[in-house]
């Protein structure tokens, strides 16, 4: 902890979830002698890895191949990846993974012993580790307990981060308030690693944890790095209506069916396959989330979902696969179900609805996590390397955290070592960075709530750029959030107190998110195709002549969004057609 | 079912005179709301200033832990019609340090971990090249209980002990310690023993066994400490009995 001047440090990881804390044990082991750092809001075990559940892919078990997990990203991506950072991706991932088996991630296992995989949507083959169904959980805390071990990682745990220390193009640390003490100081580094997961807060419905606010895309974003790709949202196709509770995709993969109010298994009229009684890989309920929440969105247009509280909704059925499967391989899913539905799926079907789950987009690096200003790196949600493309498989996320975490640390910590120390300069900026704080916390700014502009932003997000959008609701959303700008400057807070002052934070992750949906809606915008998780009702199909590109979202000095396009890298695999089921 | 129900709420703000108080808001009462809800319905229609620590809201990031009615909950798995018509009680987790409203020091917690050392510890060289360890699903099983603990810190809570002996190393930390010497990969027993073995280890236990009661995640912080305890008998008789360099 710091105790008074600024503190100083050479690598500041931000985030201490899965990707942060690969980072600061990858720089811990790799270069010893220098100083490193985690500054998170909350204390790590509380990072939204933690609530993760199916599993993280690799290329391991016998007869999988490097070649079939990066043709399965490519085509599940829409081809809008970056084909050499998936190649990096699914040659290290196995390693990466392995790797936290030795710092005593309880893998489940064969009978043998040996790592056991399940299958995963859009997966050709069987390559999902999985930790039961508490994966993100059990990968979180073997991190965080392996990070113990390194006594030299320092620590700032409840920490806000709301500013960038950014010279000459230059990042030279952060100012951060703690929140304990409401104290606001500088911490300086030589490389700032951004490392905050997503913003699934900017909708309504999301399976997100209150903490996932885009922080450090907002950050990145204020500092002149480009985000990348942020029209593409993916709903996961099962949420539980109200709460927005995840239901693992490995409910489906351990042979769970989708019904409609018909008892019927929908999918099949959306060219995803033929049902059949076992699950099939890459087909049915195991097709990519972006086609399978789609197919939700035409089945309500039909009629033939069920109506609740919560809005329509289809049913998961679990029935089938007995309590002893249940009891092994998904005892989370019983669990949550029998807290928070009262329903057992053992005996019941389980209500779900697609909710919005995870940001393909993020801020632009390179595959090493380097972002556009000098010193900067991302890696995790946070980022956009991009192996995600238009549409991210279920599993490959923990696992970039892993590979991508690891190489942006190695990287922020080479740059770091060669680095000068940060100029007097920084001071200053910091100082402002103070005022500004200490002014939100006392000025009498006008009487608009929190709560009222946060719900706005999220019902606007929800109807302009939902599943699908099109020119008009995009344009009008844009217009709205305009508007909300103009009356976050009058939100009031009448919490003057120091200590842990959480209206304080909310205003500033409001005004992160509110920026992030602005990249969102631009964006979208100004995508006119449908590719992926991105589907416009006036522009029906993709688009490879005019959109085979990124889509990077820039903040000009007026606030304003501005969007350059960016090639896509194609290694060894030209653009197809998607093809499940069939 | 009535359509409200009352919260009666800790609010703390530090200061040189001040104390706990206690604050009472209506709140809708409905069938899928949890205590947490409740909290969230106060903070962003009635109070702003309320603070309290929240975050996964499907219990397992532990962040959210309070007293409710006087038992340790994990408010966002505990529901308000579980207690209409009300009022319930709404308090801050005991035996912590309050540092506003709801939220607590747990920084104790903190610095305590890491003295089990909850890793894996190996004395050989064996790296990822060599592939994974083996390990059955027997094996997994001997650990899997303990390896689910959240860290809430509701055992803490819950502990007569803790309340009266803070240097207890407590319960949470001693399941984890269980957690790792019984994983068929770790070779720590003896360190993480020499820990445990200290008079703020198990020895402060006296087995009243809220701690296993009031899991969340159902781990047996209880069982650990018995484990525990056998294992460091065993150990000062064979103190008492040979040199340690042959043990």
């Amino acid at each position: 902890m710091s105790d008074g001047a600024a503190a100083a440090h050479d690598v500041l990881l931000v985030g201490g979830g899965a990707a942060g804390l690969r980072a600061a044990i990858a720089i811990a082991e790799t270069n010893p002698s220098l100083s490193v750092a985690v500054v998170s809001k909350v204390y790590p075990m509380r990072s939204h890895t933690v609530s993760a559940e199916g599993g993280a892919a690799g290329a391991f078990a016998e007869g999988d191949t490097l070649d079939e997990h990066a043709y399965d990203t490519v085509s599940g991506s829409d081809w809008l990846c970056d084909q050499d950072a998936v190649e990096a991706f699914v040659q290290e991932a196995p390693r990466e993974l392995l790797q936290l088996e030795h710092w005593g991630c309880p893998w489940s296992r064969e009978p043998d012993g040996r790592i056991a995989v399940r299958a995963f949507g859009g997966m050709k083959n069987m390559r999902t580790w999985f930790a039961a169904d508490k994966t993100g959980f059990h990968m979180l805390h073997s991190l965080f307990q392996t990070s113990l071990k390194y006594t030299d990682i320092t620590r700032y745990d409840e920490w806000f981060v709301t500013r960038l220390l950014v010279v000459d193009g230059r990042v030279h640390g952060v100012v951060a308030i703690d929140l304990m003490s409401g104290r606001i100081e500088a911490i300086t580094a030589k490389s700032v690693v951004l490392c905050t997961g997503g913003c699934g807060k900017v909708f309504p419905f999301t399976t997100n944890a209150a903490i996932n606010t885009g922080d450090g895309m907002a950050l990145a974003y204020r500092a002149g790095a480009p985000l990348k790709d942020m029209e593409f949202v993916q709903y996961h196709p099962t949420g539980l209506p109200f709460t927005g509770i995840l239901i693992t995709e490995a409910a489906r993969a351990e042979g769970g069916w989708l019904l409609n109010k018909d008892g019927y298994r929908y999918l099949q009229d959306y060219d995803l396959g033929k049902p059949e009684p076992t699950p099939v890989l890459r087909s049915m309920e195991l097709g990519p989330r972006d086609r399978l929440s789609q197919a939700f969105e035409y089945e309500v247009a039909k009629g033939r979902t069920i109506e609740s509280p919560y809005g329509p909704v289809v049913n998961l059925d679990l029935r089938h696969l007995g309590e002893k499967l249940i009891e092994t391989k998904l005892p989370m899913v019983r669990e949550l179900c029998l807290s928070y539905e009262r329903i057992d799926p053992v005996k019941e079907l389980i209500p779900v609805r697609p909710v919005v789950h995870y940001m393909m987009g993020g801020v632009h690096t390179d595959i090493n996590g380097a972002a556009p200003i000098d010193g900067l790196f991302a890696a995790g949600e946070t980022a956009c390397v991009t192996i995600n493309g238009a549409n991210r498989l279920g599993s490959n996320s923990l696992s970039e955290c892993l590979v991508f975490g690891a190489r942006a640390g190695k990287a922020a910590a080479e740059y770091a070592a060669g680095a000068s120390r940060p100029p007097a300069v920084v001071t200053s900026q910091a100082d402002d960075e103070v005022r500004r704080l200490e002014q939100m916390r006392s000025t009498d700014r006008g009487h608009e709530r929190i709560a009222d502009i946060r719900e706005e932003m999220q019902s606007t997000m929800e109807d302009s750029a939902g599943i699908f959008r099109s020119g008009d609701s995009l344009a009008k959303g844009v217009d709205q959030l305009a508007e909300l700008q103009q009356r976050l400057d009058r939100i009031q807070l009448y919490d003057q107190n120091s200590a842990f002052n959480t209206e304080l934070v909310a205003a500033l992750e409001l005004a992160n998110i509110l920026d992030i949906a602005e990249t969102i809606l631009h964006s979208a915008a100004q995508r006119e195709e449908s590719r992926g998780a991105h589907q416009r009702t006036d522009f029906t199909t993709r688009d490879d002549a005019r959109f085979l590109n990124h889509a990077l979202a820039y903040r000009d000095s007026d606030g304003s969004v501005r969007i350059e396009r960016l090639p896509v890298t194609i290694t060894r695999w030209p653009p197809g057609e998607r093809v499940y089921g069939r | 079912m009535a359509d409200s129900i009352k919260m009666q709420v800790t609010r703390y703000t530090p200061g040189p005179d001040s104390v706990p108080t206690v604050a009472e808001y209506d709140v809708p009462l409905r069938k899928d709301w949890a205590i947490l809800d409740g909290l969230n319905y106060v903070k962003d229609h009635v109070d702003s200033s309320l603070s309290y620590r929240w975050s996964c809201r499907m219990g397992i990031c532990g962040s959210c832990g309070m007293n409710v009615e006087g038992e340790p909950k994990l408010t966002c798995a505990t529901f308000l019609t579980d207690y209409a018509p009300g009022p319930v009680r709404v308090e801050p987790l005991s035996n912590f340090p309050i540092v506003r409203d709801l939220v607590v020091d747990i920084e104790d917690f903190m610095e305590k971990l890491p003295r089990v050392k909850p890793w894996i510890i190996r004395d050989d060289d064996v790296t990822v090249i060599d592939g994974e360890y083996l390990q059955t699903p027997e094996e997994l099983a001997e650990y899997k209980q303990f390896s689910n603990c959240i860290n809430c810190m509701l055992c803490y809570a819950a502990c007569p002990i803790y309340g009266l002996e803070p240097d207890f190393i407590g319960p949470a930390a001693i399941a984890l310690a269980e957690r790792y010497d019984l994983d068929s990969r770790d070779r720590g027993q003896r360190e993480r023993l020499d820990v445990l073995i200290e008079k703020e280890g198990v020895w402060g236990c006296t087995f009243v066994g809220e701690c296993t009661k009031v899991c969340p995640k159902h781990v047996d912080p209880a069982g650990a400490i018995q484990r525990y305890k056998l294992k460091a008998a065993k150990e000062n008789v064979m103190a008492v009995l040979l040199p340690r360099t042959t043990r």
